[in-house]
Formats: structure tokens, C-alpha cells, sequence
């Protein structure tokens, strides 16, 4: 998932008896299934938190770029490298989508880049890890990709409108995203022994962190029942992490590739996968900023927004200069 | 989506990018046309120093599966909308008038399509 811990008020759930009737209208709305627009009454802690979670979601597929644009030059051909570089112009897409959305609420948008750069807000703790080798590409795809639609599915039937939307236009294009890793994972799985192990090597790094992608259990958290009371998430982390280890333990079999998890198993009388956790102390200590790449991942935003400032200047200053032009020759 | 209201996301500090919104782009509201003579249709919006970059933004950002065949872009600050609270005067007027509907009417059979 892309947007992770996200705090929301941490006082609980108000039953509608407790709450005024400005918010009683706006929850009995969302039950309703209606949609939230820009300009209506909402919570201040709904507001908050969304920005919270739509900035995060944001900046996770700006900063998503660069583990795969690393691969960009070195794509094995020609088609793999105009696929990928599609691929990566998507994720900035999807950036700029919810950056709008977010917009809708309040804030501004140097003021999300600004956080970001500060280190205030975060991005998903996937993007920390370096893609090492070209199976990569295809592990990201198929497994990163594939957990994040788990979540960006439900998502489309949020109750905020512009995040709705916004999440509609991503979901249509996400699956190219998958498919396109799978495609590479067969490629290498069914090619010569080395890519086959290249691609089993991928797999086995890929594999924990894609499950950390959903966050902690969080069945117990305040934060989650009130973003879920608010149809601003919609499944557990727990109900789509199982939903992923459900549809992707038949896809690694068809690759004949093995996922790295000796108690992962069928469970006859569930009808679900049992599978290990992932170690949630290594997850945490990524998302304080101890990643492998959390460094390199940061650096790099801040060069790209301080080597474009004079790009950003210049081309307002020319705005300026041709309106002042124009309104002197009307 | 529409420009926003002055919003209360506050405790944010500014980081040592850039004075706050000194280089901020103004914001488009970005308006499609497909490719099958339905009208434009509002699809998003981006930040870009004038029209005519908006448009070539708005290029990248929203036609990059031929979704369109014409763009508008039109500066969102420009925009007046109806709000909310004006719902009601606005828009019940028109739920008792049921004889603004074709079906309102029993036409016979025998007439024929109408």
C-alpha cells in the first residue's frame, strides 16, 4: 500500500447520537454510500487525514520512480526500455492525479513537495529497497504493483469524490503495470538458468517487503476505525495482505519460482493461505528512515526540485513578461 | 476538481526549498474531448506557468491512452461555482415540476412510437 500508518483523529469512532448535526448529516451521508466534494462541510480530522493519506499516496509514486528509472538505460531491449519508460511516465501521472485531489482540500502544492523534502511526510517504505538486477523490473511489477491495486481497487468507492476519481483513472492503468512485470518474471523464469535464478533472487527480496507494503495488523488500531468509519480505507491491512499472498501464491507457482516462506501453506478449512509475517522491526526502522536506499531516495528528490528551481522561475517570469506584452498592445 | 477553499492543514513547516508558493505555478482546470463527439468533460487539473504550457502538460498527463482529441484549459482561479448551500434554492425547484418528462404522459399504444 502506498499510504502506511496514517494517524487519524486517535479518539475513537463517535456513535451519530454523539455527534452535532453538521457531522451527523456528513456521516449519514458516507453510510449512505454519497460522495464528499470539495466544497461541503467536512471534519477537520477528516480533512487532515486525508491530506495526510493522499499526500503520502502521492509522493509514494513520485519517489516510486526512481527505483525503476535506475533500469531505464539499462533495459535489455529497446521495447523493454519503451515499455518501462511508459511505465515510470504512468507513476509520475499518478503522482500529479492525487497531488490535485489532495489540492481540493487545502493545500497547496509546493507545500506537500515541501514536506516531503523536509522529511516531514513520508512514502511508502517499499521504495527504500534498490532493484539490483533487470528481474527486478519484473519483481516490482508483478508483486509492488500487484499490492498496491489490492488496495487502490476498493479505494475507487471512497468517500472523498476527487480521490475517487483519482483512483479510478490509476486502477485503469495499474494493470498494465502488473501485467508488464509478470511478463519480464516469465520471461526470466522460463529463459536460461542464470535468469532463472536471477529472477528466484528478486522473488526472495521482494517478497517480505511487498507484505509490509499493507502495514501492521491494524484491527485493533483507532486510527483504522475511524479512517474506515469514514470510507477513506476500506479493508484491514490483515484482509489485503491475505488477499495478495491468496492471488499471488499460484502465480509464483506457475513461474515455478519459490516464495521465500517455508510455513506459507493452504489452509483447506480457511480457504486462504497461511503465510510467516514479515519482520515488522525491519519495517519500522525503514520507515524512520533506515532503508537500504532512504538516503539516496531523498537526496535525489531534493537535487531534482533544487536543479529545477531555475526551470520553474524562468518559465513564470516568461508568463509574466508575455502577459505584460499582450496587455500593452491591447 | 476544483480550486480549494482556504484550508486549515496546518503545523506544516517550511522546509529550506524555496520560499512558500513564491514558484508556484497557477492551477488548470483541464477539460477532454473524446474521440466520440461527446462534449469536453473535466478530467483534472495541473499547475503550469501559462495556457499554453498547460496544454502541453495537460498532453502528458491526461491523453496518454488517446482519450481525447481536444483539450481545454482554463485557469482555476477563473472558474465561479455554485456552492453547496445553494443547493436547495437551486436545484429543488425543478423536483415537483414530474410534467418536464416525457414519461409524465400516457400516450395509447395504438398511437404508435412518440
Amino acid at each position: 500500500m502506498y499510504a502506511q500508518m496514517i494517524k487519524s483523529t486517535g479518539k475513537g469512532v463517535k456513535s451519530l447520537d454523539e455527534m452535532d448535526p453538521e457531522e451527523r448529516a456528513f456521516q449519514e451521508r458516507i453510510n449512505a454510500g454519497g460522495k464528499i466534494e470539495p466544497k461541503d462541510w467536512m471534519p477537520d480530522g477528516y480533512r487532515k487525514t486525508l491530506i495526510r493519506q493522499i499526500g503520502q499516496h502521492a509522493h509514494s509514486e513520485i519517489v516510486g520512480q526512481l527505483p525503476e528509472g535506475n533500469w531505464i538505460t539499462r533495459a535489455p531491449t529497446l521495447e523493454r526500455k519503451a515499455i518501462l519508460l511508459a511505465k515510470v511516465q504512468d507513476e509520475a501521472g499518478h503522482g500529479l492525479y492525487l497531488y490535485c485531489a489532495a489540492e481540493t482540500l487545502g493545500v497547496s502544492r509546493d507545500q506537500l513537495t515541501r514536506d516531503l523534502l523536509s522529511g516531514k511526510m513520508k512514502y511508502s517504505s517499499i521504495f527504500n529497497y534498490p532493484t539490483l538486477t533487470w528481474a527486478d523490473m519484473g519483481a516490482v511489477g508483478w508483486l509492488v504493483d500487484g499490492a498496491a491495486i489490492m488496495n487502490q481497487v476498493p479505494l475507487q468507492r471512497t468517500s472523498y469524490g476527487p480521490y475517487a476519481r483519482a483512483m479510478v483513472r490509476i486502477c485503469k492503468e495499474e494493470s498494465f503495470h502488473q501485467r508488464q512485470g509478470f511478463d519480464i518474471m516469465m520471461k526470466m523464469a522460463n529463459g536460461t538458468e542464470a535468469q532463472r535464478r536471477m529472477a528466484q533472487d528478486a522473488l526472495n527480496r521482494f517478497w517480505y517487503p511487498s507484505l509490509m507494503m499493507f502495514g501492521p495488523s491494524d484491527k485493533e488500531s483507532v486510527h483504522s476505525a475511524q479512517s474506515m468509519a469514514w470510507k477513506i480505507k476500506m479493508n484491514t491491512n490483515d484482509e489485503l495482505r491475505q488477499k495478495f499472498v491468496d492471488q499471488t501464491a499460484p502465480q509464483a507457482a506457475y513461474l515455478g519460482l519459490t516464495i521465500p516462506d517455508e510455513h506459507l501453506e493452504w489452509n483447506e478449512e480457511r480457504g486462504s493461505y497461511d503465510f510467516s509475517e514479515p519482520d515488522w522491526d525491519e519495517f519500522f526502522d525503514v520507515l524512520q528512515g533506515n532503508g537500504p536506499c532512504s538516503v539516496d531516495r531523498m537526496e535525489a528528490r531534493n537535487k531534482a526540485w533544487d536543479d529545477g528551481r531555475w526551470v520553474r522561475e524562468g518559465l513564470l517570469a516568461h508568463a509574466e513578461k508575455k502577459r505584460a506584452r499582450k496587455m500593452a498592445a491591447e | 476538481m476544483s480550486s480549494p477553499e482556504s484550508g486549515s492543514y496546518d503545523a506544516t513547516e517550511a522546509a529550506p526549498h524555496g520560499k512558500p508558493r513564491a514558484t508556484e505555478w497557477p492551477l488548470w482546470e483541464v477539460f477532454i474531448r473524446g474521440q466520440h463527439g461527446l462534449s469536453h468533460r473535466h478530467v483534472g487539473s495541473l499547475h503550469a506557468a501559462d495556457a499554453e504550457s498547460a496544454i502541453k502538460n495537460a498532453r502528458d498527463v491526461y491523453t496518454r491512452r488517446n482519450e481525447g482529441v481536444s483539450i481545454w484549459v482554463v485557469e482555476a482561479a477563473a472558474i465561479a461555482a455554485s456552492s453547496p448551500e445553494e443547493k436547495g434554492p437551486l436545484y429543488e425547484p425543478s423536483n415537483d415540476k414530474v410534467y418536464r418528462h416525457p414519461t409524465f404522459f400516457d400516450i395509447p399504444d395504438d398511437v404508435g412510437a412518440m
